[in-house]
């Protein structure tokens, strides 16, 4: 019998954590995923979580450490966000280069300079190609439940690659919801133990990490990359049989609201499509036929997903709190391109929002409607847009 | 197990876990690793970061360790090994040692974070330092760990060489409180053995620094490494202590040093060095010695100087 | 007794053919060391006397222990000359490669 409880963002990975029995946990605080590795290091000192806590001094270490523990054998995990992630940067690529199927969750939050610990998406998207499975939570619930999830992932044998778990700083780490944790028993019988046969093994030694030349070294990272393409079904699959175990299934790579007649959809990630759908319901009632498309996991890219959006005249708008600088915002350049290759004429739209963590409010998000709303009807709208900019040049 | 600790070089292994490499004859630091590993067996995981042993050791489809091996990153020997320690831990593996084998850049430099990391947990791991005094791999470039005085590709003759001394890596170490740590060198082959059976058995972090010449980059004829390291020592440029229970112990004092320029003259990196560069050398060693005599604990049964015997 | 081997490799034609990432059996060697020396290690037997100074000396393992004294493996010999250095009764000689 599940039971519910009261908790948080960080709160609701951490029990998803324990339910899933890491072996190895290495902790590096940094706001606003502190709370996170705090609950860890109660649950390891109560044995409610029977694992190894490693106090380690960066996060660099902290995820050389984890690959050092992977290596050997053991399930692992561990927890980031925006100096620290790209702290480990170099770590990030090592570890999926490396085939490790290391979690991490990573709390969203805005990179320096200026400084700021408040929520934006800079710091994931920013790292979109260093070959880790990157997928967004919406709330608590699903934080929870990504965590056992991203193991099965992770761990298959025909995938091997870590998965990051985004969760927006602030907005969804540290705010409460009623979350269902799922029994232990439960778990079990999703998530099997961790077995991998490319392991170091005192029986049958191995040469790990190593490098190779010219010769060798595209055909490895093809591996690689086919295996993320693999991860595309093993992400569905491993959705829908969650749905059935546990009873909540969240539509794979992206869960669409109201799409399939939709004029105007807006895409985004994460916490805020919450706002986006009351926003959408609003608008329905006033006979607009809006739609909202949350992207759950951005790598894979779900190609085929946002295709399947394509619908001539139809007008998108991508929000997402990230810029690259010069250029437009990432999420905007993936979803433009599985877009293109359909060759159905549409309006894309990008819309930067929420910045250093300011506020989207659903006042911002009918104005992104209506822009959309413009856009369908042959108005010019700017491509790309940052939304509530104070001042403006 | 003798109650000494020492290794007799007959009483070794004929396996060899580290063979079919590709470094440059005569080096230094490959000679370190195949002693350790033989002291140590093969139920061992080791650690190497980017550096000349993984570069020669690991190249697909070339996999010169016979035991489990894996390169880190260039910062993260001491972390990867404290990960493998953790996971050996956690899967409750029996037996095994846990073996950093990082140069002297991977050590001081860049690898010192987690290095220190490491001993604070006190991760039952093994750390070597193979010291061949720069940057090695990427040729021949200033570390932290090269003597005043040496040319290196960025620290050009013109410019007198280095300009700083070696970093003390092995009183760093100990001013953590680590349970043991001691110099060695590939001069010293007995010694080094002894030191690393003695590191097995430590319940926690122990770290031995490895004088391990290379003559690539300090400009000698390889057949000369076992030579030069002996003259390291005989100079007092290079010492062989322990540090255990929070004292130091010096496992040899050579009494009269032999003159420097014995030392300096039998390599290229030291050729343009002038008087002045020499008198520093020799003076800073003095101050070094004379805080050496005055302060360590003296050879005893426990740590004493193994020399060679078959 | 374990030592690294050299073995039968064939370039992988399929990508299923290359080890899942970089993690491949230890100790596999497909090319030995000995095609670049100058100069080759000579043993003199009678004057061996097994001291293995040289064995332990070897950087490479090139040297190994056989009947009460010592063999080279002109394979994996780099011709370094650390060996002949060493030996305390000068059994061991230098000779330039043809």
């Amino acid at each position: 019998m599940e039971r519910k409880l009261f908790l948080s963002g960080n709160e609701a990975v951490a029990w998803g954590v324990k339910l899933s029995r890491p072996h190895v946990i290495a902790a590096y605080p940094i706001t606003p995923q502190t709370v996170a590795v705090e609950r860890l290091a109660e649950m390891t000192r109560s044995g409610e979580l029977d694992a190894e806590y490693m106090h380690v001094e960066s996060e660099h270490s902290a995820l050389s450490a984890m690959m050092g523990a992977s290596a050997v054998g053991a399930r692992t995990f561990t927890a980031a966000s925006s100096q620290g992630l790209v702290y480990m940067a170099e770590c990030l690529h090592y570890a999926s280069g490396g085939r490790f199927p290391i979690v991490m969750m990573n709390a969203n939050r805005a990179l320096a300079l200026p400084w700021s610990i408040y929520g934006d998406q800079r710091d994931s998207l920013s790292l979109l190609d260093c070959g880790w499975i990157q997928v967004y939570a919406e709330d608590a619930q699903e934080s929870l439940d990504l965590v056992i999830q991203a193991y099965r992932i992770a761990e298959n044998l025909r995938i091997l690659t870590p998965v990051m778990i985004n969760l927006d700083g602030f907005v969804l780490t540290h705010t409460y919801e009623p979350v269902f944790i799922p029994t232990q028993e439960h778990v079990d019988a999703f998530l099997p133990p961790y077995k991998n046969p490319y392991c170091m093994d005192l029986e049958n030694p191995k040469n790990l990490a190593f490098s190779s030349t010219p010769r060798d070294n595209m055909e490895f990272k093809y591996q690689q990359h086919r295996a993320m393409l693999d991860a595309k079904d093993v992400i569905r699959e491993t959705d829908t049989a969650f749905g059935r175990h546990f009873g909540r299934y969240y539509g794979g790579l992206v869960s669409n609201y109201l799409t399939d007649d939709a004029d105007c959809i807006v895409i985004t990630l994460g916490s805020i499509a919450g706002t986006v759908r009351a926003v959408v319901e609003e608008l329905r009632e006033q006979g607009v036929k809006a739609g909202l498309c949350r992207i759950r996991c951005m790598r894979p890219f779900p190609d085929s997903e946002i295709a399947a959006l394509a619908r001539l005249g139809r007008a998108i708008g991508v929000l997402e709190k990230d810029i690259s600088f010069g250029f437009e915002g990432a999420v905007y350049t993936n979803v433009n391109s599985a877009l293109m290759k359909t060759n159905v004429s549409m309006r894309v739209l990008n819309f930067i929002a929420g910045l250093g963590g300011r506020s989207i409010s659903p006042a911002d998000i009918r104005k992104i409607f209506s822009d959309l709303d413009r856009a369908c009807n042959g108005g010019r709208v700017q491509h790309v847009q940052f939304v509530n900019l104070g001042a403006f040049a | 197990m003798n109650t000494d600790q020492s290794v007799r070089i007959k009483d070794l292994t004929d396996d060899e876990y580290f063979f079919g490499h590709k470094a440059c004859g005569g080096c230094g630091g490959s000679l370190a690793i195949r002693l350790a590993l033989k002291v140590l067996g093969p139920r061992s995981f080791a650690v190497l970061p980017a550096g000349c042993m993984s570069a020669v050791g690991f190249v697909f489809p070339q996999m010169a360790f016979a035991v489990n091996a894996m390169i880190s990153t260039f910062p993260g020997t001491a972390s990867m090994l404290s990960g493998i320690a953790a996971g050996a831990k956690a899967l409750g593996l029996k037996e095994y040692h846990a073996v950093g084998f990082a140069g002297d850049g991977g050590t001081a430099d860049i690898g010192l974070q987690a290095l220190s990391g490491a001993i604070d947990r006190n991760d039952r791991i093994i750390y070597l330092c193979y010291d061949n005094e720069a940057y090695m791999n990427t040729g021949i470039q200033k570390s932290g760990l090269t003597p005043f005085g040496a040319r290196t590709t960025t620290t050009p003759a013109e410019g007198a060489g280095s300009r700083t001394a070696k970093k003390n890596m092995f009183e760093i170490v100990a001013a953590h409180g680590i349970p043991y740590a001691a110099t060695a060198s590939v001069g010293n082959i007995p010694d080094l053995l002894r030191k690393v059976n003695k590191a097995k058995e430590v319940a926690g972090t122990s770290y031995i620094h490895v004088f391990a010449p290379c003559p690539t980059g300090w400009g000698y004829d390889p057949a000369d490494t076992l030579e030069i390291s002996r003259k390291a020592l005989a100079s007092g440029l290079w010492y062989l202590a322990e540090f255990e229970n929070g004292s130091f112990y010096l496992n040899h004092d050579p009494g009269k040093f032999i003159s420097l320029n014995d030392y300096l003259s039998t390599q290229g990196r030291f050729n343009h060095c002038d008087g002045d560069v020499v008198k520093t050398i020799e003076r800073e060693r003095n101050k070094k010695w004379e805080k050496i005599r005055r302060e360590w604990k003296m050879p005893d049964e426990k740590h004493f100087f193994a020399k060679e015997r078959s | 007794m374990i030592k690294p081997t050299i073995k039968r490799y064939e370039r992988p034609c399929a990508i299923s053919d290359y080890p899942v990432g970089p993690s491949f059996k230890a100790g596999h060697l497909i090319s030995t060391n000995g095609n670049y020396r100058t100069f080759r290690p000579v043993v003199n037997f009678a004057a061996c006397i097994g001291c293995l100074l040289c064995y332990a000396a070897c950087p490479d393992g090139a040297i190994s222990r056989h009947d009460k004294k010592v063999r080279v493996d002109y394979d994996f010999c780099k011709g370094c000359g650390m060996c002949a250095r060493e030996c305390k009764v000068r059994a061991i000689t230098m000779k330039k490669e043809d």
